[in-house]
């Protein structure tokens, strides 16, 4: 497709990366280290599980901020396909991609969790499951974006997938729930020893801040390389 | 809907059933692969005829799956071959009466080929479905309905890529994993004899799932299918 850098709405300008993107990403990395070391040195062994219960703090924020970044992927997916800028396209890749790399550890973190506790790796509980089913079908997701050469047919096609995913999650989760459930009853701030609460609570927000990091360098990577592919694409239109 | 649309849509089925008459090739492939897998999995399960009689819902579904999502890419393959998906989008009036027509030639093609397996499948797992056939005809039908209008929209994007045949069931199988927890619960409950009142609900999930994503396709299929 030959069509001009106006009509595909790039910003002729050089991508220049956002100032506080650096700052901010050196801040989240200290706060998740300063938040991981309270909490550690916060919080007394727990009755039952012991020093075990300490994956909490990052098994639990990582599922969170994991459905944040499909949220993401859908709302930008819907925008796109409002305002087909393709700026709402590479934001939902981008979220994609982390929220992949979160579910990950979300399902490892649980599994070593789960065979000291449960005593096995992997049982077909409602979250745990619907977690995996989650990972597929963002791999899917990647998988296409991978697969389809053309920007907007990739944009295009990436968001109805990205919509339909995001759909789905309250329907895997329903059919799951009533099809078995095993999984840990969700505690209550009330429930459990106060710097428990504050452990998790500042690595839930930990892990945004790494998230909003991570997204905000793989928007503005992402931005990079589609500003060179149009150049390299504009170039060879003027050479011929 | 007007008129015009469902003629449209009714033109789409009968073309696409007509090539497929014409040729059979696809059709009996199809329901020898579905046989074929329904004799694997009683290798792999039996031959302990309690078992295999508790696993027939499962196996049934996963061989509808399995079959079914061959015959999804081919629906446009044949379009792309001849140039015949521009001339579709060249004339005049809703692109979705395209998706439709597709969607519903789908269907009768999986529901035909269910038609075979169905049968097969009472013999070699040894289930009584004719005492059942209604609430199993209806359970059929509603996971059919929703495996192809998702099958359907996959594939108008999947069959255009080079790495089609792994790309569809990677982006559907995941999709449809509510929908075959509800299928294959509800044709269990149903082949028992249904006593603890189950398959009503599943059957209930069942319509939500279909109608959700029959709505989304349907309204989504126009910013898939343009170039």
């Amino acid at each position: 497709m030959s069509t001009t850098l106006e009509a595909r709405n790039v910003d002729a300008t050089a991508v220049t990366r956002p100032r506080w993107l650096l700052p901010f990403g050196a801040f989240s990395i200290l706060f998740f280290i300063a938040a991981q070391a309270i909490s550690l040195y916060l919080s007394q062994p727990d009755r039952d599980m012991g020093h075990l219960q300490k994956i909490m703090y990052v098994h639990v924020p990582s599922a969170w901020v994991s459905m944040i970044a499909f949220f993401v992927v859908f709302v930008t997916s819907l925008l796109y396909l409002i305002k087909r800028d393709i700026r709402h396209d590479l934001m939902a890749a981008s979220a994609a991609e982390v929220g992949v790399i979160l579910t990950a550890l979300t399902l490892a973190l649980g599994s070593i969790w789960g065979r000291p506790t449960w005593g096995v790796y992997w049982t077909w509980d409602p979250r745990l499951t619907t977690t995996a089913i989650l990972l597929l079908i963002y791999v899917g997701y990647l998988a296409l974006r991978a697969f389809t050469e053309d920007e907007d047919r990739r944009a295009r096609w990436a968001a109805t997938v990205g919509i339909f995913g995001f759909m789905n999650v309250p329907i895997v989760y329903m059919s799951v729930r009533w099809w078995r459930t095993i999984h840990q009853v969700q505690s209550t701030p009330s429930t459990v020893d106060p710097y428990y609460v504050i452990g998790l609570r500042l690595n839930a927000f930990a892990f945004l801040f790494l998230f909003i990091f991570f997204v905000g360098m793989r928007y503005y990577i992402a931005r990079l390389e589609r500003t060179k592919a149009v150049r390299l694409e504009e170039r060879a239109l003027a050479e011929e | 809907v007007s008129r015009a649309e469902l003629s449209r849509v009714g033109a789409i089925v009968w073309k696409d059933l007509t090539a497929e008459r014409r040729t059979k090739a696809n059709f009996n492939a199809v329901v020898f692969l579905a046989g074929l897998i329904l004799l694997l999995f009683g290798f792999a399960l039996g031959p302990d005829h309690d078992a295999l009689r508790d696993a027939a819902g499962g196996v049934l579904w996963l061989t509808v799956l399995f079959s079914g999502v061959l015959s999804f890419n081919r629906s446009y393959e044949q379009e792309l071959e001849n140039g015949s998906l521009e001339m579709l989008l060249l004339y005049p009036g809703d692109r979705r009466s395209i998706y439709l027509g597709k969607l519903f030639a789908n269907l009768t093609f999986v529901l035909l080929v269910e038609v075979i397996m169905v049968p097969a499948a009472a013999v070699l797992y040894d289930i009584p479905v004719w005492s059942v056939i209604v609430p199993l005809s209806t359970v059929l039908l509603l996971g059919t309905f929703g495996f192809v209008t998702l099958g359907t929209f996959y594939a108008a994007m999947s069959s255009r890529l080079r790495a089609r045949e792994v790309l569809l069931p990677l982006l559907l199988f995941p999709m449809l994993i509510p929908l075959l927890v509800a299928a294959v619960q509800a044709t269990g409950a149903i082949l028992d004899g249904d006593l603890m009142n189950v398959a009503g609900s599943w059957i209930r999930l069942l319509i939500v799932y279909d109608v959700i994503f029959f709505l989304g396709a349907l309204y989504a299929f126009e910013h898939v299918i343009e170039d």
